[in-house]
Protein backbone atom coordinates (compact mmCIF):
# COMPACT_ATOMS: atom_id res chain seq x y z
CA UNK A 1 0.00 0.00 0.00
CA UNK A 2 2.84 2.55 1.00
CA UNK A 3 4.20 2.35 -2.42
CA UNK A 4 0.78 3.36 -4.00
CA UNK A 5 0.98 6.38 -1.67
CA UNK A 6 4.61 6.71 -2.30
CA UNK A 7 3.51 6.82 -6.53
CA UNK A 8 0.55 8.91 -5.64
CA UNK A 9 2.21 12.02 -3.70
CA UNK A 10 4.83 11.52 -5.62
CA UNK A 11 3.55 12.21 -8.68
CA UNK A 12 1.08 15.11 -7.30
CA UNK A 13 3.96 16.82 -6.26
CA UNK A 14 5.89 16.63 -9.49
CA UNK A 15 2.44 17.95 -11.17
CA UNK A 16 2.11 20.62 -9.26
CA UNK A 17 6.04 21.26 -9.98
CA UNK A 18 5.20 21.00 -13.81
CA UNK A 19 1.76 23.83 -13.63
CA UNK A 20 4.41 26.19 -11.71
CA UNK A 21 6.62 25.69 -14.86
CA UNK A 22 3.56 25.12 -17.45
CA UNK A 23 0.91 27.92 -16.08
CA UNK A 24 3.14 30.67 -14.18
CA UNK A 25 6.04 30.33 -16.28
CA UNK A 26 8.11 30.10 -13.78
CA UNK A 27 11.95 28.75 -14.43
CA UNK A 28 13.40 25.08 -13.30
CA UNK A 29 15.36 27.18 -10.33
CA UNK A 30 12.52 29.09 -9.10
CA UNK A 31 10.43 26.02 -9.33
CA UNK A 32 13.10 23.97 -7.00
CA UNK A 33 13.89 26.34 -4.72
CA UNK A 34 9.97 27.34 -4.20
CA UNK A 35 9.59 23.68 -3.34
CA UNK A 36 12.47 23.62 -0.81
CA UNK A 37 11.02 26.94 1.13
CA UNK A 38 7.50 25.24 1.17
CA UNK A 39 9.58 21.70 2.09
CA UNK A 40 10.70 24.08 5.15
CA UNK A 41 7.19 25.89 6.17
CA UNK A 42 5.46 22.60 5.81
CA UNK A 43 7.39 21.69 8.87
CA UNK A 44 6.97 24.46 10.96
CA UNK A 45 3.65 22.94 12.13
CA UNK A 46 4.63 19.12 11.27
CA UNK A 47 2.88 18.96 8.41
CA UNK A 48 5.49 17.51 6.40
CA UNK A 49 6.09 14.82 9.00
CA UNK A 50 3.10 13.36 9.06
CA UNK A 51 3.27 13.26 4.50
CA UNK A 52 6.40 11.23 5.24
CA UNK A 53 4.30 9.10 7.39
CA UNK A 54 1.43 8.81 4.98
CA UNK A 55 3.55 8.30 1.72
CA UNK A 56 6.96 7.37 2.63
CA UNK A 57 9.64 8.26 -0.48
CA UNK A 58 6.70 10.00 -1.73
CA UNK A 59 7.59 12.71 0.06
CA UNK A 60 11.03 11.55 0.96
CA UNK A 61 12.34 12.04 -2.43
CA UNK A 62 11.23 14.99 -4.02
CA UNK A 63 12.96 18.04 -2.90
CA UNK A 64 10.74 19.58 -0.76
CA UNK A 65 12.10 17.07 1.97
CA UNK A 66 15.61 18.89 1.88
CA UNK A 67 14.03 22.11 3.03
CA UNK A 68 12.03 20.00 5.69
CA UNK A 69 15.18 18.04 6.50
CA UNK A 70 17.18 21.05 7.17
CA UNK A 71 14.98 22.36 9.36
CA UNK A 72 14.93 19.04 11.07
CA UNK A 73 17.95 19.07 11.89
CA UNK A 74 18.10 22.70 13.18
CA UNK A 75 15.29 22.07 15.50
CA UNK A 76 17.11 19.19 16.95
CA UNK A 77 19.80 20.58 17.88
CA UNK A 78 17.57 24.16 18.92
CA UNK A 79 15.90 22.01 21.27
CA UNK A 80 19.30 21.43 23.40
CA UNK A 81 21.31 24.23 22.62
CA UNK A 82 18.64 26.96 22.03
CA UNK A 83 18.99 29.67 19.05
CA UNK A 84 22.33 29.18 18.38
CA UNK A 85 21.78 25.39 17.89
CA UNK A 86 20.02 26.38 15.09
CA UNK A 87 22.81 27.17 13.36
CA UNK A 88 24.76 23.83 14.29
CA UNK A 89 21.85 21.79 13.23
CA UNK A 90 20.99 23.09 9.76
CA UNK A 91 23.08 20.43 7.81
CA UNK A 92 23.39 17.70 10.37
CA UNK A 93 20.37 15.47 8.09
CA UNK A 94 21.09 16.55 5.13
CA UNK A 95 24.68 16.11 5.16
CA UNK A 96 24.60 12.22 2.92
CA UNK A 97 22.20 14.34 0.24
CA UNK A 98 24.40 17.38 0.02
CA UNK A 99 28.07 15.36 0.22
CA UNK A 100 26.92 12.46 -2.08
CA UNK A 101 25.65 14.94 -4.69
CA UNK A 102 29.41 17.27 -4.42
CA UNK A 103 31.12 14.01 -4.38
CA UNK A 104 29.47 12.30 -7.28
CA UNK A 105 28.81 15.08 -9.12
CA UNK A 106 32.29 15.87 -8.97
CA UNK A 107 33.78 12.50 -9.67
CA UNK A 108 31.11 12.20 -12.59
CA UNK A 109 32.25 15.61 -14.13
CA UNK A 110 35.96 14.16 -14.08
CA UNK A 111 35.25 10.99 -15.54
CA UNK A 112 32.62 11.50 -18.14
CA UNK A 113 32.69 14.42 -21.53
CA UNK A 114 30.19 16.65 -21.60
CA UNK A 115 27.33 15.68 -24.09
CA UNK A 116 25.86 18.01 -27.42
CA UNK B 1 -6.37 48.41 -37.22
CA UNK B 2 -4.27 46.21 -35.61
CA UNK B 3 -1.11 47.23 -34.88
CA UNK B 4 1.56 44.13 -33.84
CA UNK B 5 4.58 45.87 -32.92
CA UNK B 6 2.48 48.21 -30.50
CA UNK B 7 3.83 47.87 -27.60
CA UNK B 8 0.33 47.86 -24.86
CA UNK B 9 -0.68 44.93 -26.89
CA UNK B 10 2.60 43.29 -27.46
CA UNK B 11 2.20 39.99 -25.22
CA UNK B 12 -1.71 39.66 -26.53
CA UNK B 13 -0.25 39.73 -30.12
CA UNK B 14 2.86 37.82 -28.98
CA UNK B 15 0.06 34.74 -28.20
CA UNK B 16 -0.32 33.61 -31.41
CA UNK B 17 2.85 32.95 -32.10
CA UNK B 18 4.13 31.24 -29.12
CA UNK B 19 3.43 27.20 -29.39
CA UNK B 20 0.20 26.35 -27.47
CA UNK B 21 1.40 24.07 -24.03
CA UNK B 22 -0.45 21.22 -23.92
CA UNK B 23 -0.62 21.23 -20.19
CA UNK B 24 -2.52 18.08 -19.34
CA UNK B 25 0.03 15.79 -21.22
CA UNK B 26 2.82 17.51 -19.64
CA UNK B 27 1.02 17.13 -16.27
CA UNK B 28 0.70 13.34 -16.91
CA UNK B 29 4.33 12.88 -17.70
CA UNK B 30 4.91 14.33 -14.53
CA UNK B 31 3.06 12.59 -12.30
CA UNK B 32 3.61 9.39 -14.22
CA UNK B 33 7.30 10.02 -13.96
CA UNK B 34 8.10 11.57 -11.03
CA UNK B 35 5.63 9.04 -9.33
CA UNK B 36 7.74 5.77 -10.71
CA UNK B 37 10.88 7.48 -9.28
CA UNK B 38 9.71 7.80 -5.49
CA UNK B 39 8.28 4.10 -6.22
CA UNK B 40 11.96 3.12 -7.12
CA UNK B 41 13.15 4.94 -4.20
CA UNK B 42 10.43 3.76 -1.84
CA UNK B 43 12.04 0.30 -3.39
CA UNK B 44 15.63 1.18 -2.31
CA UNK B 45 14.42 2.62 1.42
CA UNK B 46 12.25 -0.96 2.11
CA UNK B 47 15.50 -2.68 0.42
CA UNK B 48 17.97 -1.01 2.63
CA UNK B 49 15.55 -1.47 6.09
CA UNK B 50 14.71 -4.97 5.88
CA UNK B 51 17.54 -6.79 3.79
CA UNK B 52 20.28 -4.82 5.11
CA UNK B 53 18.77 -3.88 8.45
CA UNK B 54 19.70 0.30 8.81
CA UNK B 55 17.39 2.23 10.78
CA UNK B 56 14.19 4.24 8.95
CA UNK B 57 16.65 7.51 8.94
CA UNK B 58 19.86 5.71 7.82
CA UNK B 59 17.87 4.11 5.23
CA UNK B 60 16.35 7.37 4.01
CA UNK B 61 19.99 8.69 3.88
CA UNK B 62 21.19 5.83 1.93
CA UNK B 63 18.09 6.06 -0.42
CA UNK B 64 18.76 9.59 -1.38
CA UNK B 65 22.79 9.16 -1.74
CA UNK B 66 22.03 6.17 -4.16
CA UNK B 67 19.20 8.20 -5.97
CA UNK B 68 21.69 10.57 -6.37
CA UNK B 69 24.15 8.30 -7.48
CA UNK B 70 22.09 7.30 -9.93
CA UNK B 71 21.12 10.39 -11.54
CA UNK B 72 24.74 11.65 -12.12
CA UNK B 73 25.62 8.09 -13.32
CA UNK B 74 22.73 8.79 -15.95
CA UNK B 75 23.60 12.48 -16.34
CA UNK B 76 27.40 11.58 -17.40
CA UNK B 77 25.74 9.44 -20.21
CA UNK B 78 23.88 12.04 -21.69
CA UNK B 79 20.55 9.81 -20.61
CA UNK B 80 19.11 12.30 -17.82
CA UNK B 81 18.51 15.26 -19.73
CA UNK B 82 17.07 13.22 -23.03
CA UNK B 83 14.61 12.01 -19.95
CA UNK B 84 14.32 15.52 -18.30
CA UNK B 85 12.87 17.03 -22.00
CA UNK B 86 10.31 14.14 -21.89
CA UNK B 87 9.32 14.08 -18.23
CA UNK B 88 9.26 17.94 -16.84
CA UNK B 89 9.04 18.35 -13.52
CA UNK B 90 8.65 14.81 -13.43
CA UNK B 91 12.45 14.52 -13.09
CA UNK B 92 12.91 18.11 -11.82
CA UNK B 93 11.61 17.93 -8.60
CA UNK B 94 12.91 15.14 -6.91
CA UNK B 95 16.11 14.75 -5.44
CA UNK B 96 17.65 13.56 -8.59
CA UNK B 97 16.49 16.41 -10.46
CA UNK B 98 19.22 18.29 -7.71
CA UNK B 99 21.83 15.90 -8.60
CA UNK B 100 21.49 16.25 -12.26
CA UNK B 101 21.58 20.07 -12.04
CA UNK B 102 25.12 19.78 -10.08
CA UNK B 103 26.64 17.52 -12.25
CA UNK B 104 25.60 19.15 -15.59
CA UNK B 105 26.50 22.37 -14.24
CA UNK B 106 30.22 20.75 -13.64
CA UNK B 107 30.26 18.98 -16.71
CA UNK B 108 29.37 21.54 -18.95
CA UNK B 109 32.54 23.87 -17.54
CA UNK B 110 34.65 21.32 -17.73
CA UNK B 111 37.02 22.63 -19.96
CA UNK B 112 37.64 26.03 -17.46
CA UNK B 113 39.62 23.07 -15.97
CA UNK B 114 38.71 21.23 -12.52
CA UNK B 115 39.51 24.01 -10.01
CA UNK B 116 37.94 26.90 -12.16
CA UNK B 117 35.49 24.56 -14.26
CA UNK B 118 33.89 22.06 -12.64
CA UNK B 119 34.47 23.18 -8.63
CA UNK B 120 33.72 26.65 -9.07
CA UNK B 121 30.43 25.62 -11.34
CA UNK B 122 29.22 22.57 -9.37
CA UNK B 123 26.94 24.30 -7.41
CA UNK B 124 25.71 27.16 -10.67
CA UNK B 125 21.84 25.96 -10.26
CA UNK B 126 22.01 23.81 -7.09
CA UNK B 127 23.94 27.06 -4.88
CA UNK B 128 20.14 28.96 -4.93
CA UNK B 129 18.71 25.52 -3.21
CA UNK B 130 21.28 25.42 -0.38
CA UNK B 131 20.82 29.03 -0.04
CA UNK B 132 17.30 29.46 0.11
CA UNK B 133 17.29 26.17 2.01
CA UNK B 134 19.17 27.09 4.56
CA UNK B 135 17.84 31.22 5.17
CA UNK B 136 14.35 29.44 5.32
CA UNK B 137 15.19 26.73 7.60
CA UNK B 138 16.88 29.34 9.79
CA UNK B 139 14.45 31.40 9.96
CA UNK B 140 11.58 28.95 10.48
CA UNK B 141 13.90 27.42 12.75
CA UNK B 142 14.04 30.35 15.08
CA UNK B 143 10.46 30.92 14.60
CA UNK B 144 9.26 28.19 16.06
CA UNK B 145 11.61 27.81 18.51
CA UNK B 146 9.95 30.83 19.76
CA UNK B 147 6.52 30.03 19.52
CA UNK B 148 7.70 26.83 21.66
CA UNK B 149 8.99 28.94 24.00
CA UNK B 150 6.13 30.85 24.40
CA UNK B 151 3.71 27.70 25.15
CA UNK B 152 5.51 26.23 27.54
Amino acid sequence: MIFLYAFLVGGLICVVGQLLLDVFKLTPAHVIVSFTVIGAALDVFSIYDKLIEFAGAGASVPITSFGHSLLHGAMAEGHEHGYIGILMGVFKLTSAGITSAILFGFIVALIFKPKG
Amino acid sequence: MVKLNDPKNYSKNMKSYQPSVPYFMNCLKAFLFGGAICVIGQSLQEMYIHSFHFTEDNAGNLTSATLILISALLTGFGVYDKFARYAGAGSLVPVTGFANSITSAALESKSEGIVLGIATNLFKLAGAVIVFGVVSATVFGAIRLFIEHLLK
